[in-house]
């Protein structure tokens, strides 16, 4: 019996391949299956090829799979693109209406089976059910019970009509059954029962809304981009529960400036966004920062420069996240790497801006924002909401007749009392040009040296909690570092690599600025070898590392930069290849 | 209740004696002083530009942001507070050219706010460059040769994107102009006052002389009634948008605060931001 397996389906986007993969992964997971899915589309609507492959385990994976095991095909495209990542002995099923056949370089003993999809959904009521055929087939391959879909089509159609259920389980029947009567052996696929759990499937995206909901921001002005729009478009959905707003904005230009004056009102606030808008968004990063207005921003990272690779992954913008904007502000650059870390950071990220008063950028990939995984409830109590340093009524009544708050007043750990518009007693000014204790400009030398020791001094010597996980050899021959959804693969990597008898260590970094510097380079003392594994041109990690001074004899980088994210097998091989030590 | 000595505050304006600035100051010193507001109560908005001190020339809680963006940040502080009474402010520079986009859709969102621009047809702050608002064949520092471009109309602009409150005044009419304030405060939904307001120091064409010459009062059209937007784009091509007083005003559109889905009534700062365990648990289950 398998503990995993690795299936896909493709076709034209617009044809609902979306919802197959969906209905087939949320099922599953509701079985107690653990799943990783990740979608692959373009940047249209309708036509052009997209497929999902989703990885079905016994045990959580944060990965795609290496190899595809069974391969549901709505065109021959799907096939000839797909192909060559089914291993020897794989299974296709396709649409029999496009007579589909095998490519050549297919591994050997794939199998397969051409399914009449189409005219066995148009039998059960409506060719759109096309897609529940290909996952009755696909359960007999599984050795999965055909209505292992009904909850979750029950909770998709069910509120409209029983009708729709029943026409979609009767399709998932047929396609079954029009499996079954080929009378194959199967026996090789069968998945072992789950190990029963309670878990939930979603995206970071959805996490990162979430979160927000649940740190009690209320404001949220945005401009849609892929992959940063589920974020509002999920709270858009939510805030009014709460009494908060989205607001579409015009550009992010004004999606920044608005959060800022949002936040500065005192609100929670946020925005999110993709490459492009961060770009748009530089000049009101340094606002928030000169002006300590606690703002959250969520970077979405996809393929650059410019517009680029609109939908597909890449870790290319942390030098634009933390070097982007004109000037010198403090900023706190959190990167999570699973859906769970996306929830916790987005609740310390409205945390840490009111705290230090300050921008803060949630920084994600392409795969960590869209890929759905299998996450653990989130924890209820777990999420706090501190609000900084406040100004208390009594301080506010000691405002001298006719004078201006300090708002700025320069402390020791350079963070100074709040105070909102409307309150009595705090009225101040506010201003990006450099300024005094109560905001007013001042360009004095003496001033500005002073005030940007305040902001900069925020995190001098500051280390935030779990910037750096670690795990695997406490001295290992060579050490992997990473940041963001490669996590995942690089955690199957260390695992396989370990089996083999390697010694190898994994330090993934989760918080970019204030840099881990000390820490990291604890971990570097321990090892022979470090490499660092990042989805980009230039190594943006590494020199970060360097920037920070971290030092280490052996260092190399590992890239990737096709627009795909990391696999297991890539990375272990890249180490394979690349070991100084060896010591099997 | 706060009168406009309340709404003063004890900084001198770094602006030239002269300056149309000092007039909108003034006139928006009063507006606030005859409305029953305390200082607190408001917060001022602006740009960058000569024009974009103003946040800190009046006694209310100021924010001075970025070039071309207040409106996105006053917007942004309604959002939060809808209970605040919120100014923004700049010049014809800062608005009508930098945060053009922002003013569009500012003025067909039709928030709560009011807008008040001091357009000088110049740079001033970045010493006389010439602006979009600069006439055709304008000589400035940039238009050596004069400017080979057209002014756009403000006016217009903001009736097209279906501004619910437009007038214009002129620094020389400080009474007119605080009445025009006043009532863009009053309106519920987006305003703006276009206010020519002269640099003295730049631009030696739109005088105060200049202004007084060319300017006619709508007040002088007793069958001018404001309330018809068609209308009120003849009025402004008519006058070449050269009229001062109220141009339009509709009183019937909801102001977008108030159309937010699940509007409360008590604004969002009041809002204990603890989210109930209901609500959490049932956002979960949605992930099952
Ligand atoms: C993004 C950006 N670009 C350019 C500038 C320089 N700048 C400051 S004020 C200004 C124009 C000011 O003109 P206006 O808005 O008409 O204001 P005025 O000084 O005439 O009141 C410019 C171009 C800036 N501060 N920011
Ligand atoms: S330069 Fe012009 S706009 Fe600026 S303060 Fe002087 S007169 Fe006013
Ligand atoms: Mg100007």
């Amino acid at each position: 019996m398998l503990q995993e397996l690795s299936w896909k389906v493709g076709g034209q986007q617009g044809e609902g391949i979306d919802s197959t993969g969906k209905t087939f992964a949320t099922s599953l997971n509701r079985m107690g299956y653990y799943i990783y899915s990740y979608r692959h589309f373009s940047s249209r609507i309708k036509g052009g090829h997209t497929n999902d492959k989703v990885r079905v385990s016994t045990s959580q994976k944060g990965s795609s799979a290496d190899f595809l095991d069974i391969l549901v095909a709505f065109d021959q495209e799907t096939i000839d693109f797909n192909g060559h990542e089914l291993h020897a002995g794989g299974i296709v099923i396709g649409d029999a209406k496009f007579n589909p056949v095998l490519p050549a370089n297919i591994a050997p003993n794939v199998r397969l089976f051409a399914i009449p999809f189409t005219k066995l959904a148009e039998q059960s009521g409506a060719v759109i059910m096309k897609n529940m055929v290909a996952l009755g087939a696909t359960a007999r391959v599984m050795g999965l019970d055909p209505k292992f879909c009904a909850p979750v089509l029950q909770s998709l159609f069910g509120r409209k009509s029983q009708k729709i259920v029943d026409q979609n389980l009767e399709a998932v029947q047929a396609g079954y059954d029009a499996l079954d009567a080929e009378g194959a052996d199967f026996s090789e696929y069968q998945l072992a029962p789950p190990v029963p759990d309670n878990h939930l499937l979603m995206i970071g995206n959805d996490a990162i809304g979430f979160g927000a909901l649940a740190a009690g921001a209320r404001v949220m002005p945005a401009y849609p981009i892929t992959p940063a729009s589920d974020v509002m478009e999920y709270l858009i959905k939510k805030l009014p529960l709460v009494g908060g707003v989205v607001v579409q904005t015009e550009d992010e230009i004004a999606a920044l400036n608005m959060t800022i004056g949002a936040a500065y009102a005192g609100a929670r606030a946020l925005t999110a966004t993709s490459g492009p808008g961060l770009s748009l968004m530089m000049e009101a990063m340094g606002l928030a920062g000169m002006t300590e207005t606690p703002v959250v921003i969520v970077d979405t990272q996809r393929g650059g420069p410019s517009t680029g690779l609109p939908t597909k992954h890449e870790q290319s913008d942390m030098f634009a996240v933390l070097f982007g904007n004109h000037g010198e502000i403090p900023k706190i650059v959190l990167a999570p790497s699973t859906p769970e870390e996306c929830f916790y950071a987005t609740v310390d990220a409205f945390n840490y801006a009111e705290k230090y008063q300050c921008p803060v950028i949630l920084i994600t990939d392409l795969a960590l924002s869209l890929a759905s995984q299998s996450v653990k409830p989130f924890d209820y109590d777990a999420v706090t909401i501190d609000r900084g340093r406040l100004a208390s009524a009594e301080e506010l009544a000691q405002t001298p007749q006719g004078q201006m708050f300090k708002r700025y007043e320069r402390t020791q750990n350079g963070i100074s009392p709040r105070v909102f518009p409307g309150q009595k007693g705090g009225i101040h000014h506010v201003t990006g040009v450099e300024h005094s204790e109560i905001g007013r400009p001042d360009e004095v030398a003496s001033n500005h040296t002073a005030m940007m020791d305040k902001r900069l001094g925020k995190f001098r010597n500051v280390e935030l909690p779990n910037s750096v996980s670690y795990s695997g050899d406490a001295n290992p021959d060579v050490l992997l570092v990473g940041v963001g959804s490669s996590a995942g693969p690089i955690a199957e990597a260390l695992a396989r690599l370990k089996q083999e008898g390697l010694k190898v260590g994994h330090a993934h970094v989760k918080v970019l600025s204030p840099f881990p510097a000390k820490t990291l380079q604890s971990y570097l003392d321990k090892a022979k070898q470090v490499i660092v594994t990042e989805s980009n041109g230039t190594g943006q990690l590494l020199h970060l590392m360097r920037f920070a001074g971290l030092a280490h004899a052996e260092m190399s980088s590992f890239l990737k930069y096709d627009g795909t994210p990391f696999l297991p097998n890539e990375i272990a091989t890249q180490v394979k290849g690349s070991m100084l030590v060896w010591q099997r | 209740m706060a009168t406009v000595k309340e709404f003063r505050n004890n900084v001198r304006p770094n602006w030239c004696p002269g300056c149309g600035d000092f007039a909108v100051q003034a006139a928006i010193q009063r507006a606030l002083g005859n409305l029953d507001l305390e200082p607190e109560q408001v917060a001022i908005i602006s740009g960058i530009g000569c024009s974009g001190r103003i946040s800190g020339y009046v006694n209310a809680y100021g924010f001075h942001g970025v070039h071309g963006r207040s409106l996105p940040v006053a917007q942004g502080v309604k959002l939060a507070n809808h209970d605040l009474t919120v100014i923004a402010s700049g010049g014809d520079g800062d608005g009508f050219g930098i945060g053009m986009g922002h003013f569009m859709h500012a003025a067909r969102r039709n928030m709560d706010i009011t807008y008040i621009v001091m357009d000088n047809q110049i740079y001033g702050l970045t010493k006389g460059q010439h602006s979009p608002t600069s006439a055709f064949g304008f000589k400035a520092k940039t238009t050596p040769a004069g400017n080979i471009e057209n002014a756009i109309s403000p006016l217009q602009i903001a009736l097209a994107a279906g501004i619910t409150y437009l007038a214009q005044g002129f620094s020389h009419d400080v009474n007119q102009l605080t009445e025009l304030i006043q009532g863009g405060i009053e309106h519920k939904g987006f305003s703006l006052i276009n206010v020519f307001s002269p640099c003295v120091t730049y631009n030696k064409v739109n005088t105060y002389e200049w202004y007084k010459q060319h300017i006619v009062h709508l007040e002088d059209f007793p069958d001018y009634t404001a309330d018809d937007r068609s209308a009120a784009m003849a009025k402004v091509a008519e006058t070449d948008g050269l009229c001062t007083g109220l141009v339009f005003r509709d009183d019937t559109r909801k102001p977008f605060d108030q159309l937010i889905q699940g509007y409360r009534p008590e604004p969002i700062i009041a809002q204990d931001l603890t989210l109930e365990r209901a609500v959490f648990d049932k956002a979960m289950a949605e992930f099952a």
